[in-house]
């Protein structure tokens, strides 16, 4: 029998706070992540702005034995993680461990381990490279990382599918437990590829704002890379009460689908698909849901194409829907962008606080859904989407309720 | 020294289809058949061709150069070269 799927902790490690708690508020409040680079070099660099985790210092969270063979990817998931199981109340000693899947969104792993070693390689010469350059670059280390030091012995695997891999992590994570294939299940996403080359990249895609994110906004110039990770504890209705667990929300839905278009420009028919097959999934009808958690890159072609995927899936009821973009302070942090999303949705329902579109200039014609703009907005949230779309065309959609 | 207009018009042919190489300095880079992310890439070649630095946003919503014509002005300016 189907399971509720409820969530019972979270954890956060972002550009504008190294805790939830303070994510939140810094959501609310509108407070912007988005600053010079401070971790690489910038004199090489046109776009020069990142949302970067402030002030990080692993040795505040790992002993230097601990952090050694973990990419600063791999880190920042493991301090989501433990976050979010302390959040939970649960322990994971017993048959619970084994019971417990690991499902991780991450785009591209170690890319600071990866450019600093090929930078040795091929700038310096260098003769050998350290033996741990392939377990820290590795694309699964952060689910691998999260299963050991948290004791998790369940199915642990990490997901890729660029700007939609939390999505997709937590959505599979999600239907694990609703199928009653595992009671729990530890999911979310984690990104760290403020590296160089990985910006010259990104660069070259002629995408990156040379000032800030404003999606929604007229005179928008692009989005703004971003890295973190959110986590989240996710169990049966069933599993938590029994414990009498403090439930924080519930998921309800999952769409997902692809464009087999263009590989980069983002296609409504493809958005409107996942957007449906969320609500479909989730037993939700379009006026149910009062909120939204945009994609909300910045990028021209991203938020018309997103409005345009929502007016279709709303109809007249997109003109009752609010919509914000967290990436305007958190910047696009790619495979964790769904996770830091996805938390921030459940929040806005949980506490009936919509955060704010920031640095919101005023309105482009193309894009004439309400997006809260610059003030956050007290309002009831019974149901809302998170929306994640990715390069090459995978679109994820998560449903969640407020838990009642 | 370089023709930049020969130049600039071959880089740009050799993203089309070998029929639609005959190109004229009127034709817009959208008709035929330059998508964003061609556009991306031609501003790639001219950059490497010319070892120059393009100011280009794919965001921008005027395109600085939407034609041929445009697209070699653009580059003599950036070279200083005709």
């Amino acid at each position: 029998m189907a399971q509720r799927v409820v969530v019972t902790g979270w954890g956060v490690l972002s550009s504008i706070g190294h805790d939830a708690g303070t994510y939140w508020d810094n959501l609310k409040r509108g407070v912007s992540g988005i600053a010079p680079a401070v971790t690489i070099p910038t004199d090489q660099l046109t776009q020069k702005v990142v949302a970067e985790v402030k002030d990080y210092d692993p040795l505040k969270h790992f002993d230097e034995r601990a952090a050694a063979p973990m990419d600063r990817v791999a880190q920042f998931g493991v301090i989501a993680a433990r976050e979010a199981i302390a959040h939970s109340g649960l322990t994971f000693d017993g048959a619970l461990s084994e019971q417990t899947a690991t499902i991780i969104g991450c785009g591209v792993g170690g890319q600071s381990t990866q450019d600093e070693n090929y930078r040795r390689l091929y700038g310096d010469k260098a003769k050998r490279l350290h033996p741990l350059t392939i377990p820290k670059l590795m694309v699964n280390a952060p689910a691998s990382q999260i299963s050991m030091t948290c004791g998790l012995r369940g199915p642990a695997f990490v997901v890729a599918s660029a700007c939609a891999s939390a999505t997709h992590a937590i959505g599979l994570a999600f239907h694990m437990v609703r199928s009653g294939s595992v009671p729990v299940a530890v999911t979310g996403g984690a990104e760290a590829c403020i590296a160089f080359g990985t910006m010259k990249g990104w660069e070259a895609l002629r995408v990156l704002a040379p000032d800030t994110c404003r999606p929604f906004s007229r005179d928008r110039k692009g989005l703004v890379i971003g890295e973190g990770a959110a986590v989240i504890v996710i169990e049966s209705l069933e599993h938590a009460q029994k414990r009498s667990a403090n439930i924080l929300g519930e998921i309800a839905g999952f769409g997902m689908s692809a464009d087999a278009g263009d590989l980069l420009s983002p296609d409504a028919g493809g958005m409107l698909r996942a957007i449906n097959g969320a609500l479909a999934d989730g037993g939700l009808t379009a006026s149910d849901i009062q909120y939204v958690n945009a994609h909300g890159t910045g990028t021209t072609a991203n938020d018309q194409t997103e409005t345009d995927a929502l007016k279709r899936a709303f109809g007249a009821h997109a003109g009752k829907l609010a919509m914000s973009s967290n990436k305007s302070m958190i910047g696009h942090a790619l495979g964790a962008a769904g996770a830091l999303e996805l938390v921030a949705t459940l929040m806005t329902a949980k506490d009936g606080i919509a955060p704010p579109t920031i640095n919101y200039l005023g309105p482009d014609p193309a894009c004439d859904i309400d997006c809260v703009p610059n003030e956050a907005r007290d309002m009831k949230v019974d149901a809302a989407l998170s929306n994640s779309f990715a390069f090459g065309g995978l679109n994820a959609v998560l449903a969640v309720k407020r838990f009642t | 020294m370089a023709d930049i207009t020969a130049d600039v018009v071959a880089i740009i042919a050799k993203k089309l289809p070998p029929d639609k190489r005959n190109l004229q300095m009127t034709d817009r880079l959208d008709e035929i058949g330059i998508d964003s992310l061609m556009g991306v890439e031609l501003m790639f070649d001219l950059e490497e061709k010319f070892d120059i630095q393009i100011p280009f946003n794919a965001n921008d919503a005027k395109m600085e150069f939407e034609t041929v014509g445009e697209v070699v002005e653009a580059i003599k300016k950036i070279t200083g070269k005709s």
